[in-house]
């Protein structure tokens, strides 16, 4: 019998059992994660590098890539702000209605992407509430840019908040007003004192808010319309391309939103490591993030 | 004078936290505000700093009325219980924050971060970030912060509150040493009678948010205004007794009771050093067994347990315990030389009543020589009939 030599100890669990779970879990990640990935950019560039090349530079592509780098300007930043605002009245205030709020926050994240987007098609849809109102003022929201924003807005918005309120929570308001026994203003407090103590958790979550904003399918395609080289987001192209049988110029795409997660991952290891030696406090807590990847296999 | 508060008061929706305070502090004083948890004593501070506002009275900073002064208008310095350093910027920065703030010309402020640097005995760290600091190391970074704008008062909330026994101690002594040298008009809050009797010019002595008392450490110590301060500064054995057949009685106690009707309950109180312990037995009235001894540095406690299991608090010097020879579980006798009838228990304190000639010799005199050191474990000591 091997290991009776060693007296057991109470707390400790058995080698094989660390070997078969730590083998368990890395044979699960090869198979669901790892292969896949390397499958994916297989195919992109299974017809040469000069045809990855050119399925990016193809207009249609380039188009999808700028309307996706648009959509992302927009909801990121309004995004971070609401979610600055949000959070401090979380964390820092008492009243009433603080838990409908923090449900509210994050509703988008129990609600499928679908309905999500079904719900902006309802109102600003033709056959929508104001559906009418708009088309007789020529103002188009849906199947067009407006559109896209608002839905990736909506699926968007827990993300900053929900990284930010339990940093701020933890951080308390002490420093604050230290900052203003000093001779602080409410401004100089904010920029000098509240911001710098959250930056990485701030940064956390803007990084998986701009992850999900390009990367997200389902909302956008009901509202998109899928006008090639006018409504279509790179995640749409990928999905029309393929549906095309171009599967490799799809697999082109697609591997630029996988780099697009990968660089995610590898900031979010960069901002642990960050906050690794500064109190416990302040490390961002993961949550449901979902990047480019993961919208493909619902793309094929 | 350099603070004053007229009749502050402060209500929380309809309770009242702080009710009607006054008091002053001059110039350069060093006072602390004393008090259990949640008597108001923060809540005063804090309203002294202007970071809550009175509902009622004035408070005064170098005779200017404040009560409409922001925060940043009254140029205080306060450190905070769990010191709130910036934990995002260095011990130099964090010095410098309000100098920044103020304007202060870019050598100016290296030279003061750095002067305040060597006051608090830190040359040398100001690259370091506060998760690098002990406890003490960051208590006095929130010092120097709190300092460096010259500020007109020091505000300390519980200074030493979060930081254990040994650093508390060194820097209580590093307090009074750093007041001395600056002379900044300083008030500090604790719930600590013995940080207070230590570090303190005076004492504002807070109980249920109003004064109890203001005085010295010897004032307060020696001549207590109420029951609760006597109590609350540990220097009090209190006893409710019945009057039978003209003395009150509690078990084997006995103290004369003239002119009240039997029946009547009278609640006594003597100071622990007005225990007199003799190991022969026959020396006192009352005889006890010493069941605990605590050594509190030059002065010990000592617990005696009548044959009743009424327990007794007494004080002896080291010197008083060694000479008698006393052990624990040994039979002891006592006497109590002088006593109180207490009243109610903010009501002002009564006269001490004598009990000498009662038995035997009297000691040595000599409660004012004692110094007003450890007695904490005696807090809330007393006991009381059901």
């Amino acid at each position: 019998m091997t290991g009776s030599s060693t007296a057991p100890r109470g707390c400790e669990d058995p080698r094989w059992l660390k070997g078969l779970l730590l083998a368990a879990s890395l044979a699960f990640l090869l198979i669901f994660l790892l292969l896949p990935l390397l499958n994916l950019f297989a195919q992109a560039l299974s017809r040469g590098g000069r045809f990855y090349l050119a399925s990016l530079l193809s207009a249609d592509t380039r188009s999808a890539i700028r309307l996706t780098l648009l959509v992302a300007a927009i909801c990121v930043p309004l995004n971070t702000v609401f979610g600055l605002a949000a959070a401090w009245a979380v964390a820092k205030f008492e009243f009433r209605g603080k838990t409908l709020l923090v449900t509210l926050i994050d509703l988008p994240f129990s609600v499928s992407p679908v309905v999500s987007g079904s719900m902006y098609l309802f109102l600003f849809g033709l056959q929508g509430l104001f559906g009418s109102w708009l088309d007789a003022r020529d103002i188009q929201i849906v199947f067009a840019v407006p559109g896209l924003v608002l839905v990736t807005m909506f699926v968007t918005i827990p993300f900053v908040a929900r990284e930010l309120i339990p940093v701020m929570q933890a951080t308390g308001t002490e420093q604050e007003q230290a900052a203003i026994t000093l001779g602080a203003s409410g401004w100089q407090t904010f920029w000098h004192v509240s911001l710098p103590s959250v930056k990485w958790g701030l940064l956390y979550g803007v990084i998986l808010c701009n992850a999900r904003a390009m990367g997200e399918f389902g909302a956008v395609s009901v509202v998109s319309g899928h006008i090639t080289g006018l409504t279509d987001t790179m995640p749409l192209r990928v999905e029309k391309l393929y549906n095309e049988y171009n599967g490799a110029a799809a697999f082109a795409v697609a591997s630029l939103l996988a780099m697009l997660a990968l660089v995610t991952l590898l900031v979010k290891t960069f901002l642990e490591g960050r906050t690794a030696g500064e109190p416990a406090s302040i490390q961002p807590v993961i949550i449901g993030a979902r990047a480019g990847v993961s919208n493909l296999s619902r793309a094929k | 004078m350099s603070i004053e508060l007229k009749k502050v008061s402060k209500q929380y929706g309809r309770e009242l936290a702080v009710e009607e305070v006054s008091f002053s502090v001059e110039d350069g004083e060093l006072v602390a505000l004393l008090g259990p948890s949640g008597c108001g004593k923060t809540t005063v501070l804090r309203m002294i700093a202007g970071l809550e506002q009175p509902t009622g009275g004035d408070i005064y900073i170098r005779a200017q009325r404040v009560n409409e002064l922001s925060v940043q208008e009254r140029n205080i310095g306060f450190v905070f219980q769990s010191y709130a350093l910036f934990k995002t910027m260095n011990v130099y920065k964090n010095i410098a924050f309000g100098l920044k703030i103020k304007k202060w010309k870019k050598a100016d402020i290296v030279t003061r971060v750095g002067d305040l640097l060597r006051l608090i005995g830190l040359e040398g760290l100001d690259h370091r970030y506060p998760h690098q600091l002990s406890g003490g190391q960051r208590q006095r970074v929130a010092m120097a912060r709190a300092l460096a704008p010259r500020p007109n008062v020091l505000l300390l909330d519980e200074p030493f509150g979060a930081v254990d026994a040994k650093i508390r101690q060194e820097l209580r002594e590093w307090l009074v040493r750093l007041h001395h040298d600056l002379s900044i008009t300083t008030v500090f809050v604790t719930h600590d009678q013995e940080e207070a009797m230590e570090v303190a010019n005076r004492i504002v002595i807070f109980s249920k948010g109003r004064v109890e008392q203001i005085g010295t450490p010897r004032e307060v110590y020696d001549h207590p205004a109420s029951e609760f301060v006597a109590r609350f500064i540990g220097v009090m054995n209190v006893f409710e007794l019945e009057v039978r057949r003209g003395m009150a009685r509690l078990h084997e106690l006995e103290f004369p009771a003239a002119g009240l009707a039997d029946g009547q309950r009278v609640r006594i109180g003597f100071r622990p050093y007005a225990v007199q312990v003799s190991p022969d037995l026959d020396h006192y009235r009352y005889r006890a067994v010493l069941r605990h001894t605590f050594f509190l540095g030059v002065m010990l406690r000592v617990e005696l347990q009548l044959a009743s299991g009424l327990t007794i608090r007494g004080r002896m010097t080291k010197e008083e315990y060694e000479h008698l020879g006393l052990a624990d579980d040994q039979e002891v006798s006592f006497q109590i030389r002088q006593y109180r009838v207490l009243g109610n228990e903010n009501t002002p304190l009564p006269p001490e009543i004598s009990t000498a000639g009662d038995t035997a010799p009297v000691r040595r005199e000599s409660p004012v020589d004692e110094p007003p050191a450890s007695d904490k474990e005696s807090v809330g000591s007393s006991e009381k009939l059901p």
